[in-house]
């Protein structure tokens, strides 16, 4: 804060017309300037001002303080989707970034078929959501997939039924989604290993420095701006997951693999109790802002000043 | 001076253009290292590759073999019928016309989808890497920043203006959702390209008289191709791919294929076809696969163009 007033006039002529100067490229920008405003900063505050009222089917503007917000946080399928996205978004965010970044430090090693084992870690995050549930549903199947697959194999006590039992459902939906995410990850790091000069590798084989203490005590601390990208980019994904969960479980067994994004579509959309899913997308809205507004302070407030 | 600076470092360390041996050193194939090596990456490319082999084994058997055997054997008997009912016969609700009707509804909205985002974000892009006026930064700042907010957040506004604009549940209010969330990325994918280019060939125009839309279309757009085709890899498969805005924004008879799909599978009623449920998963993932085998390394590039900021 400056406690001197700024008393100086402006220096600068204004022209009469500046409203009118680069007028093509104003209204090219009209779109953006439209979705910017109205859509994403207006439609962000107008959600965040009607989860404080009592809209039920239609919104209304009455105001009932933060009443929305303490039954929310009384409903028991609430705590549950919190609950998990807690456990799906620590764990994915933890095997991501090591399965990630195991995979491309492999593929580092100047292997043959490079090309082929990318396009296999990556197919899958072409497909989406949908497909990929639906595939892990029917490979978690305990009738048919793996678990009767190793019972035939002798085994016969075999149990592993993810989506079916209510404890680990949400470990079902974590197999699914690194299966689909982690070649995403894969290649981010693979093209920061690649941005690594190569004379530090030298450097590290000179002083005798084992590979995997290089990896881990050279490597990985200068590709922090690679990992606080890619932790940007899966933290953000986690707070959306919807389609996985409903095309693997629909929420179930009950409501044992319910998610943020469920519980508000089906407030807002089913339940017809609209302050409700309007408070439980603000919340989904804090989620984001404690990972996105640390980062990009750093990213973009420090770039001005640089 | 790099020479004296290595010696204090390493006193004993021999001068640094030694003359020695020239090439690669030989190395063994089959060494230790090179077996674990491969061995992970085997195992790795196994697992990815396993669930593409389970749906395309499962989609080939009849339901008779799939209850006596297991998921991983391949068929005895490959039959085609699954595909066929799949596409032409499956039942959502009422409609028993297979997964053909979801997949031309995403057609429908695919490719209008993809043309006006695009057109939208790559003058934009390209108004904000050259015509910069006051304030611009500011709007890309929130469109960027934007990209994060869930979508949950912004729905339920999205349906009251199309419905004041009387565009809820039409195909035209779907494309202007594509349109409004394809814009961060694509935006940022256009202006970071656009800024690249060498400031001379703008400024050039400009002197020889060319407008705004004359240097967009006469000049950035021919010099664009490549980052054009990325856009479209990103959106065809991002369009192709969504479901959470094909509920919420479409009426049941224009369900995009992800959605009907969905409804396929996780119906109640009936006896579950696993077969079919399997080449229905096939065939809607098949156009992504397939732009995604084609594309290749653009295909990377798109994708990283939404990580790697410029």
């Amino acid at each position: 804060m400056t406690d001197i007033p700024v008393t100086s006039p402006a220096t600068k002529a204004r022209r009469p017309n500046r409203l009118f100067r680069n007028l093509n490229s104003k209204v090219a920008s009209i779109p953006m300037i439209v979705t910017s405003v109205v859509i994403f900063l207006g439609g962000t505050l107008w959600t965040v001002v009607y989860s404080f009222t009592s809209s039920k089917l239609l919104p209304r503007l009455n105001f009932v303080g933060i009443d929305q917000y303490e039954r929310l946080w009384a409903t028991p399928r609430w705590l549950v989707s919190i609950q998990n996205l807690a456990t799906y978004g620590i764990l994915s965010l933890i095997f991501s970034l090591v399965i990630g970044f195991v995979l491309a430090a492999l593929m580092d090693q100047k292997i043959r078929f490079e090309n082929t084992f990318r396009t296999i870690f990556l197919y899958p995050f072409a497909l989406s959501f949908i497909v990929t549930g639906l595939v892990w549903q029917w490979i978690l199947n305990p009738e048919f997939g793996v678990q009767s697959v190793v019972r035939s194999l002798g085994w016969t006590s075999f149990t592993f039924d993810p989506l079916y039992n209510e404890d680990i459902v949400i470990y079902g939906i974590l197999i699914a989604a690194l299966w689909q995410g982690t070649g995403l990850v894969m290649c981010l790091m693979l093209a920061g290993l690649r941005g690594i000069d190569e004379d530090i590798w030298k450097a590290a084989r000179v002083d005798g420095i084992p590979m995997w203490r290089t990896y881990l005590f050279i490597i990985i601390p200068m590709m922090r701006p690679v990992f606080v990208t890619t932790l940007v980019i899966i933290a953000s994904g986690i707070v959306r997951i919807y389609d996985l969960v409903v095309a693997q479980t629909s929420g179930g067994p009950g409501i044992a693999s319910d998610v943020p994004a469920k519980y508000v579509y089906d407030y807002m959309f089913f339940a017809q109790n609209l302050g409700q899913g309007f408070a439980a997308s603000t919340m989904m809205l804090l989620a984001v802002a404690i990972v996105i507004v640390p980062w990009a302070y750093l990213e973009f407030g420090g770039r001005k000043r640089g | 001076m790099d020479k004296s600076t290595i010696a204090t470092v390493h006193p004993d360390m021999p001068a640094r253009r030694y003359p020695g041996p020239q090439g690669k050193r030989p190395r063994k194939a089959l060494s230790g290292r090179n077996i674990m090596l491969y061995g992970a990456l085997g195992l790795a490319a196994l697992y990815y590759l396993l669930p593409l082999y389970v749906m395309v084994v499962t989609s080939l058997k009849g339901m008779p073999e799939i209850r006596v055997g297991n998921i991983f054997s391949p068929p005895l008997e490959i039959t085609f019928e699954p595909w066929v009912k799949a596409w032409a016969q499956a039942c959502t609700g009422l409609n028993c016309d297979g997964l053909s009707r979801g997949f031309w509804n995403s057609v429908k909205i695919m490719v209008p989808s993809v043309i006006v985002s695009i057109a939208i974000a790559s003058v934009n892009g390209y108004a904000l890497a050259n015509w910069r006026f006051k304030g611009a930064d500011l709007f890309f700042t929130i469109l960027i920043v934007g990209a994060f907010i869930p979508y949950q957040v912004m729905i339920y506004p999205i349906v009251i203006v199309l419905r004041e604009l009387g565009l809820y549940g039409t195909l035209t209010g779907l494309i202007v959702v594509h349109s409004i969330f394809g814009m961060p990325i694509l935006t940022l994918l256009f202006r970071n390209y656009f800024v690249s280019l060498p400031e001379e060939l703008f400024k050039a125009a400009r002197i020889d008289g060319a407008g705004f839309w004359q240097i967009y279309f006469r000049i950035m757009l021919p010099m664009a191709l490549p980052i054009f085709v990325v856009a479209m890899i990103l959106q065809v498969t991002g369009i192709w791919n969504d479901f959470l805005f094909g509920v919420v924004f479409t009426r049941p008879e224009n369900y995009p294929m992800t959605v009907q799909l969905n409804n396929i599978v996780n119906s109640v009623q009936g006896v579950k076809e696993y077969n079919v449920n399997m080449a229905a998963t096939l065939l809607t993932g098949a156009v992504p696969l397939f732009v995604y085998f084609v594309s290749g390394r653009l295909f990377v590039r798109g994708i990283a163009a939404g990580a790697v900021k410029g």
